[in-house]
């Protein structure tokens, strides 16, 4: 088991490194440079020239490169050319503010998804079945940036209930920030919501079956305490690792969502960086995505092969 | 020869079998059904649309539908919302399904390869895929397009290249299995060449879980094109594309409310046709996936 940790732990090592280097190089790809962006009209080489020489994007690419990843390491990002602040102070202070919108998200995903999964495997290919799973597939289809944007045209210009878009910080205000952040959670998490409905259905259904359920009936539970206590509780484990799974549609979705929703997090930041050709930031924030997302996914696999031994015995032959 | 036959035999039976389970579902049938009307408006574009898609008219802006024979009202130009969104469809589809033909075409072979050969190509195919997939698929895929430049054909390049590890790692772990079974070793003994025991043995029998894959990536690339164009990474204007529409309706969501409605409606329920019936298609060719 040790021998396999260590061998995950090295090759998500070895992955991030040479992720550091496609992010390095792609974002050096993106036409135009920062100094371009940051110079606007003015042509003048010599101005390029100073901008690019003050923030040593003139340097050649390989100790450019090495230079960022040995700062890197001790969470210095470097500085941006645009806010003129250090990258790493910017993803401090927009990363609660994803972290809290994925977290919502999440609730609202669970909140919906385990319910409606529960209710659907109570009676595979019935009336309550057939809704929740067209229900899941409807929630599987709809984009993201459109629900959003039927989101504020219903409850924002026409009800005019809740604000449009923009953010309110949670201490001075904790009313004001919910108000503004249950529209973008809501969205977030209706996609996830119908992957976890569709897992706690079938783990469910195939929990239901076992000899451990049918035990639990005939002891005389009521089919609340059998499907919440033995059939529920069983089926979680692969839940959440479904959850887990779904980090990449979660970030992928934080996105867009603050995007439609104006949402100062490190979605909005990527996009804005990308726009503005801030290389530093770019660099700072993509490395920061990556690194979250490979170590869920080591988490995820991890979490896996301690609970299915088989995985494990194939792992370790590898 | 007559091992062939009895295996085509085996496998014009288990089609018929997945044709009648595809067709037993009401509800992929009519996936299917929207499916075929999305392709037929698309190919009908010029005959049924009532206006030039792109033909700005001032005298007529942000009409309400109904008004002045605009069934579905006109955008912040005058142009013809319906028009629009019948020629949306085009580049709707044409990103949906060359983006990941593109992606399936090109990591079918690769992860052959790797399934089949193991060792170092293996290994190598297996890292590139491993970087690859340490950015979410969207990230990847807005990242490519904003170097590319925004194109039909870059997001079509974007999308397709940001599906190639997926469906590598997906074939890639059907061939490692496949490859262990008694017909794989049977026709190595026997002296058949590598690459007929990759193409006309291993292949056909990996290709329902790629076929199932690439039809529910399908709806999946069609939302990542409209959220590209959405972006301004994508389609330019003035070409109609329903991400583009949904990008500027938000300018004018408060006066004109069905620009924000219209082509969500359009890309919902063509994802939602395509993912009915890629539903179908996975419970018929695969009974025992949940």
């Amino acid at each position: 088991m040790t021998r396999l940790v260590l061998y995950r732990v090295g090759s998500a090592l070895i992955t991030l490194l040479l992720a550091s280097i496609v992010i390095f190089l792609a974002i050096r790809a993106l036409p135009g440079g920062p100094a371009e962006a940051l110079s606007a009209e003015s042509n003048d080489p010599a101005v390029l020239q100073a901008i690019n020489h003050k923030y040593g994007f003139d340097q050649p690419l390989v100790p450019q490169y090495f230079r960022w990843l040995g700062q890197a390491v001790t969470g210095n990002f470097g500085t941006s050319p645009n806010s003129g602040l250090s990258v790493s102070s910017t993803l401090l202070n927009d990363l609660p503010v994803t972290m809290e919108l994925a977290v919502l998200g999440l609730l609202v995903a669970v909140v919906i998804g385990i319910p409606a999964g529960v209710l659907s495997a109570r009676k595979p290919g019935g009336t309550l079945d057939s809704v929740g799973s067209t229900g899941a597939l409807a929630g599987l289809s709809i984009p993201h940036f459109w629900f959003g944007i039927l989101l504020i045209l219903g409850l924002s210009v026409w009800l005019k209930v809740l604000p449009a878009a923009g953010f309110v910080p949670i201490v001075p205000d904790p009313i004001g920030n919910l108000e503004h952040m249950l529209m973008p959670a809501v969205v977030l998490g209706t996609g996830i919501a119908a992957v976890v409905m569709r897992q706690t259905r079938s783990s469910v259904i195939t929990a239901m079956a076992s000899d451990y359920v049918r035990t639990a009936r005939a002891k005389g539970l009521s089919e609340f305490d059998v499907i919440g206590r033995h059939a529920l509780r069983n089926s979680l484990i692969t839940v959440v690792t479904v959850i887990g799974l779904q980090l990449g549609a979660l970030i992928g979705g934080v996105v867009t969502v603050e995007q439609v929703f104006g949402i100062p997090g490190l979605g909005k930041l990527t996009l804005d960086s990308v726009y503005n050709r801030d290389y530093p930031t770019l660099q700072g924030v993509v490395l920061l995505t990556a690194l979250g997302y490979v170590i869920t996914n080591l988490l995820v696999d991890l979490t896996y092969s301690v609970l299915n031994p088989r995985i494990r015995v194939a792992g370790g032959a590898r | 020869m007559s091992a062939v036959t009895v295996a085509d035999a085996g496998r014009a039976l288990a089609r018929r079998k997945a044709r009648r389970r595809l067709t037993a579902r009401p509800l992929s049938v009519l996936g299917l059904v929207g499916v075929v009307v999305v392709v037929l408006v698309a190919i009908l574009a010029n005959w049924i649309s009532p206006h030039d898609p792109t033909l700005p008219n001032f005298d007529q802006v942000l009409a309400p539908p109904g008004a002045g024979g605009h069934l579905l009202g006109t955008d912040e130009l005058g142009r013809d919302v319906l028009s629009r969104l019948f020629y949306g469809s085009r580049t709707t589809l044409i990103a949906g399904v060359l983006a990941t033909l593109l992606g399936t075409l090109v990591a079918v072979p690769i992860g052959l390869v790797a399934g089949y050969f193991r060792g170092w190509a293996d290994v190598v195919i297996s890292r590139l895929v491993d970087v690859v997939l340490a950015f979410p698929f969207l990230v990847f895929a807005v990242g490519l397009a904003a170097i590319l430049g925004p194109s039909l054909q870059n997001v079509v390049l974007a999308l397709g290249v940001a599906q190639i590890p997926g469906v590598i790692r997906v074939v890639r772990a059907e061939v490692f299995a496949q490859r262990e079974l008694e017909y794989v070793q049977a026709e190595v003994v026997n002296g058949t060449p590598t690459r007929a025991i990759m193409f006309r043995h291993i292949l056909p029998n990996v290709l329902n879980p790629v076929v199932v894959q690439t039809s529910l990536a399908v709806p999946a690339t069609i939302v990542g094109a409209a959220i590209l164009s959405f972006l301004g990474l994508g389609v330019q204007p003035p070409t109609a594309d329903w991400g583009t529409m949904l990008a500027d309706a938000e300018n004018y969501l408060g006066q004109a409310p069905w620009l924000g409605v219209f082509p969500g409606v359009a890309i919902f329920l063509t994802t939602l046709c395509f993912n009915l019936f890629g539903d179908g298609l996975r419970d018929a060719l695969d009974p025992t996936a949940g």
